[in-house]
């Protein structure tokens, strides 16, 4: 029950002047259940690797196992390789399109072959899980706020109930309480559905605060592959690359300099209160 | 003087249903009074929907109110006589870089203004050079925009806006789609410009890291101002933020996280630094 990625090598436009390596020997292997960060600045290969996940884009070279399968195997099923790993893209919310909440995320389902019933089961179901209000069920989706659309069209994808979730971005253009919102709400759902979650994102702060592994990726090859305290020790090298650790970390970081007696790798703001308070009593 | 004004400034619109009948008004603004002097930076605060967008479209007569009104320098933007003036003096760079770009290489993308208000070409040359080099773009001048990252684009984009030689600049968002170090870029660019150029800034965000060297911060909900003041008061008021859907510095949560276990901490910490300073003075 797991994600194995193989040497995969993925090339744009090859044979062309724009040829260009997006993605280099990338081997990793998420087990089922995983709360992954995928990090990495713009164009460093993250929105490609994640595209791989459900066989949208094909890979040049390697393989891609699937619960043990190789999705690139002649005869292997696309159609239930993308029911049970469920991508949201970036701005989801400019893919609705029903006249009513229910009826679009009623639409995943209904592609799959469900009843009428059991699609509005399915979307009940999916719009709980995302904390969407019922009384606005009936609603246009145009109608709603950022946030609201967004937990819509996560639901969309949830509704076709996918072992794996991949969210590209999920929080981007949210005001702060809007992004605290559905990041609590994905980790709830973590828990409760023991789901992998696969969350891209620019903010080295959120990824600290709620995954349990890291996943950098720079120039299409993965650079380094951890938990959060141990990716974030190679805060030099991440500024290297265009990325950062959390401003925690720094602040830990200045006062060990500093003389303080403690260890710098918190990340979260608990984490850093709790080793502070500890050097000082 | 004042580069920006605006008295009880309202803006409504109608709420129309799908065959195009009033089923209603909004209320996007709702009495707003601002002072924005000249040369300064402001940065504007406020949820989705709070009426921060709005509120700069106004800036430059994107929008004009349907109540009270707003002055650019010293211009009633409702004046129709002196709208392309209003427009010359406040500049708006936008969110997505895509939509802002029109030129197939980045010189004649930031020759498209000066051009279009009848600059003579070998001026618009000039303005080009300098303006690209404000942002720290110049080595990409023949480029073509489509191969430059989000921060690269957004700094062709304010050059752009700077070539036109406004008096303000209004950035609505100019981050929200970038990486960190894209942000980091157009951060840096704008710093600049306000120093070099003095350029009176408006920056409208939801990166609290990004308003700490502001002059002032406004803060906007349900259409009015409700938070005004500099960043340490506003940063230090960590709950009335959060009531309106905003978040401070990680680094001031730490700090306030360790003043609510009992450490002598003063409030409103910006910075990196001022904390490992209180810090040390605590051992």
């Amino acid at each position: 029950m797991s994600i194995a990625l193989e040497h995969i090598n993925y090339v744009y436009s090859p044979g062309t002047a724009y040829e260009k390596q997006a993605l280099k020997d990338v081997s990793l292997v998420i087990p089922q259940g995983q709360f992954v960060g995928i990090i990495g600045h713009t164009g460093s290969g993250k929105s490609t690797l994640i595209q791989h996940l459900n066989g949208l884009v094909r890979a040049a070279s390697g393989r891609l196992l699937y619960e043990g399968k190789n999705i690139y195997e002649e005869g292997y099923d696309m159609r239930w390789l993308r029911s049970q790993v469920g991508l949201v893209f970036q701005y989801p919310e400019h893919q609705l399109f029903e006249v009513d909440v229910l009826s679009d995320v009623c639409f995943g389902p209904k592609n799959q072959g469900l009843t009428q019933e059991e699609c509005e089961e399915r979307a009940k179901e999916a719009l709980a899980l995302v904390g969407f209000p019922e009384k606005y069920y009936r609603q246009s989706p145009f109608e709603l706020s950022g946030g609201q659309k967004r937990r819509v069209a996560i639901a969309g994808v949830l509704a076709m109930r996918p072992k794996v979730l991949v969210l590209d971005e999920p929080t981007a253009g949210l005001d702060p309480k809007g992004r605290d919102e559905i990041l609590d709400q994905v980790e709830r759902l973590h828990k409760e559905t023991g789901m992998t979650v696969i969350l891209v994102s620019h903010s080295m702060e959120d990824v600290a605060r709620y995954v349990e592994r890291i996943i950098v990726m720079n120039r299409g090859e993965k650079m380094l592959d951890g938990a959060p305290r141990e990716v974030f020790r190679h805060c030099k090298e991440l500024e290297k690359v265009g990325l950062a650790a959390p401003q925690v970390t720094y602040v830990m970081h200045d006062l060990k300099e500093r003389g303080f007696d403690l260890s710098p790798d918190a990340t979260t703001i608990e984490e850093a209160a709790d080793e502070i308070m500890r050097s000082l009593s | 003087m004042e580069m920006i004004h605006a008295e009880k400034l309202i803006y409504e619109y109608d709420r129309r249903d799908e065959d195009g009948n009033i089923v209603g008004t909004n209320r996007a603004i709702d009495g707003v009074d601002i002072d924005i002097p000249q040369g300064s930076f402001v940065a504007v605060l406020g949820h989705n929907g709070s009426g921060k967008s709005t509120l700069a479209k106004h800036m430059n007569a994107i929008l004009v109110p349907t109540g009270g009104t707003m002055w650019v320098d010293g211009r009633d933007t409702k004046d129709p006589a002196e709208l392309w003036n209003v427009r010359q003096t406040a500049g708006m760079v936008f969110q997505n870089p895509d939509n802002q770009i029109i030129g197939t290489v980045v010189e004649e993308d930031v020759g498209f203004g000066p051009e279009n208000l009848g600059v003579p070409t070998e001026e618009i040359w000039k303005r080009v050079e300098d303006s690209l080099r404000s942002v720290g773009m110049i080595e990409y001048r023949k480029a073509s925009p489509n191969k430059l990252s989000g921060g690269q684009k957004q700094r062709v984009a304010i050059a752009g806006v700077i070539a036109m030689e406004p008096k303000c600049i209004v950035l609505d968002e100019p981050t929200a789609m970038l990486d960190p170090n894209g942000r980091k870029e157009v951060i840096r660019a704008v710093e600049k410009l306000r120093k070099e150029k003095k350029v009176t800034v408006i920056l409208i965000t939801h990166y609290m890291e990004e308003v700490i060297d502001a002059d002032q911060v406004f803060v906007m909900d349900g259409g009015h101002i409700v938070m005004h003041g500099t960043p340490r008061e506003i940063f230090s008021r960590v709950e009335e933020l959060k009531s309106y859907r905003m978040d401070v510095p990680q680094v001031t949560m730490l700090a306030e996280e360790l003043r609510r276990r009992g450490l002598e901490i003063p409030g409103g910490i910006l910075r990196r630094e001022e904390l490992v300073e209180a810090l040390c003075r605590l051992r």
